[in-house]
């Protein structure tokens, strides 16, 4: 059987610190309904809460010294 | 018949070394002796404009310079002198960590109140300052990502893949108008600068051409491929809050919607772009070819030391409100023998 992307589960990548990783394009509904798209190849969802571009990853997350 | 070649003019010569590249690549005269390869500062205008000479004939080359000197022997042996001296120097001056995530380390960390260039344009930037800046910047960001393609075909798996995927968006994921080469060209337009290839050559200072020829001798060198990763990780790790800084400063200088544009972009991209290239390229590189931690990391360390040459010395003339071009950017923009 030919090889089907499009019935292989797209893979989430979670990690202790940093953003969630996800294939794009993606489309994000926000707390107040509004929805925001990203079309990269690879889209990096904030966890951390401290983005100033939220929902997308500024490297916010990383440590301050 | 029109002439609708563009290549870019050849830039003038800083001393025996360029001067001697340059007459060869006209076909007027000798290539440099040992000696003068040898007595010339490593980071110095003389040194890095005769490579840069030669790695632009691999990009662009030159108007009234025969394509074929690309792989000129001669001029090999002569950039090969050239290599040997500058990265001997890059071995021997750059910090050196001996695993990845020591070498990463360092620059995944956000200083609190950092004192780099971004910061300086971001608190004190004024509309010269970063017109400086991009013009000198200009020398990489029209050929954005270009020095890094050559890496591929040594690349393999999952490597490859994932060091594809990050250059074909910086290529614009296939929209000549998202090009990141392009959006550059745009917010140079933003700041009344010429965006024609090469046009800045001439105003960049030593470290600046110290800066893309590190992109280029780890770009052109399969042995140096693992340099050439950690290089690129750099760029995409220091990027991302660089770049926000910048952005703040053509909004606060009101440069304009393009220029705001290019660096807002790379907030978002490469704060993807440093996950993908950490975790695919160079987690895959490594399982791959284990024994290329050592090149990734002073991939690392050499473009940390080679940017930080860069910045103190644009700083320092800055902080004096000296120019920190080579010649005036407006006398430069006024000069229609370049553009002719
Ligand atoms: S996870 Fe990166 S900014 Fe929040
Ligand atoms: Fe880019
Ligand atoms: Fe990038």
């Amino acid at each position: 059987m030919p090889n089907s992307p499009s019935d292989a589960p797209r893979r989430v990548t979670v990690q202790r610190k940093g953003p969630l990783l996800l294939e794009g394009p993606v489309e994000v509904e926000l707390e107040d309904g509004s929805v925001v798209s990203s079309d990269r190849f690879r889209v990096a969802l904030c966890t951390c809460r401290r983005s100033r571009r939220y929902p997308w990853c500024d490297t916010s997350h990383r440590d301050r010294a | 018949m029109e002439d609708l070649r563009d290549e870019p003019l050849l830039p003038a010569p800083r001393g025996p070394v360029s001067s001697a590249v340059q007459a060869h690549l006209r076909g007027t005269g000798p290539l440099p002796s040992e000696q003068d390869v040898d007595a010339a500062p490593v980071y110095g205008d003389d040194l890095q404009l005769a490579l840069y000479l030669c790695y632009e004939l691999h990009y662009r080359g030159f108007a009234g310079v025969a394509p074929g000197l690309e792989w000129d022997p001669e001029l090999l042996r002569t950039r090969a002198a050239l290599e040997r001296r500058f990265l001997g120097a890059l071995r021997a001056d750059a910090r050196r960590h001996d695993t990845v995530d020591d070498a990463l380390a360092g620059i995944l960390v956000e200083p609190v109140d950092g004192t780099g260039v971004s910061h300086f344009l971001r608190d004190k930037g004024e509309l010269w300052h970063l017109r400086e800046y991009a013009a000198l910047r200009s020398l990489y960001h029209l050929k954005e990502a270009d020095p890094h393609a050559w890496v591929l075909p040594r690349l393999r798996g999952r490597a490859k893949a994932a060091m594809a995927a990050v250059e074909f968006d910086e290529y614009g994921g296939g929209r000549a108008d998202r090009v990141h080469a392009r959006l550059f060209a745009d917010l140079m337009t933003d700041l009344g600068l010429d965006t024609t290839y090469g046009r800045y050559l001439d105003a960049a200072r030593a470290e600046l051409l110290v800066v893309v020829n590190l992109m280029s001798l780890f770009g052109l060198h399969r042995s140096l491929r693992g340099a050439l990763v950690g290089h690129f990780a750099t760029v995409e790790i220091t990027s991302s809050p660089g770049s926000r800084r910048l952005a703040e400063a053509m909004r606060r200088t009101g440069a304009g919607p393009a220029a705001e544009h290019f660096y807002d972009e790379h907030v978002e991209a490469d704060a993807v772009h440093e996950q993908v290239v950490r975790h695919e390229v160079i987690g895959g590189l490594l399982e791959d070819e284990p024994y290329l931690a050592q090149d990734i990391a002073f991939g690392v360390d050499a473009t940390v030391f080679t940017e930080d040459l860069l910045g103190d010395a644009l700083l320092a003339d800055w902080r004096a409100g000296r120019s920190g071009l080579r010649e005036p950017l407006d006398q430069v923009a006024q000069d229609s023998t370049h553009t002719s």
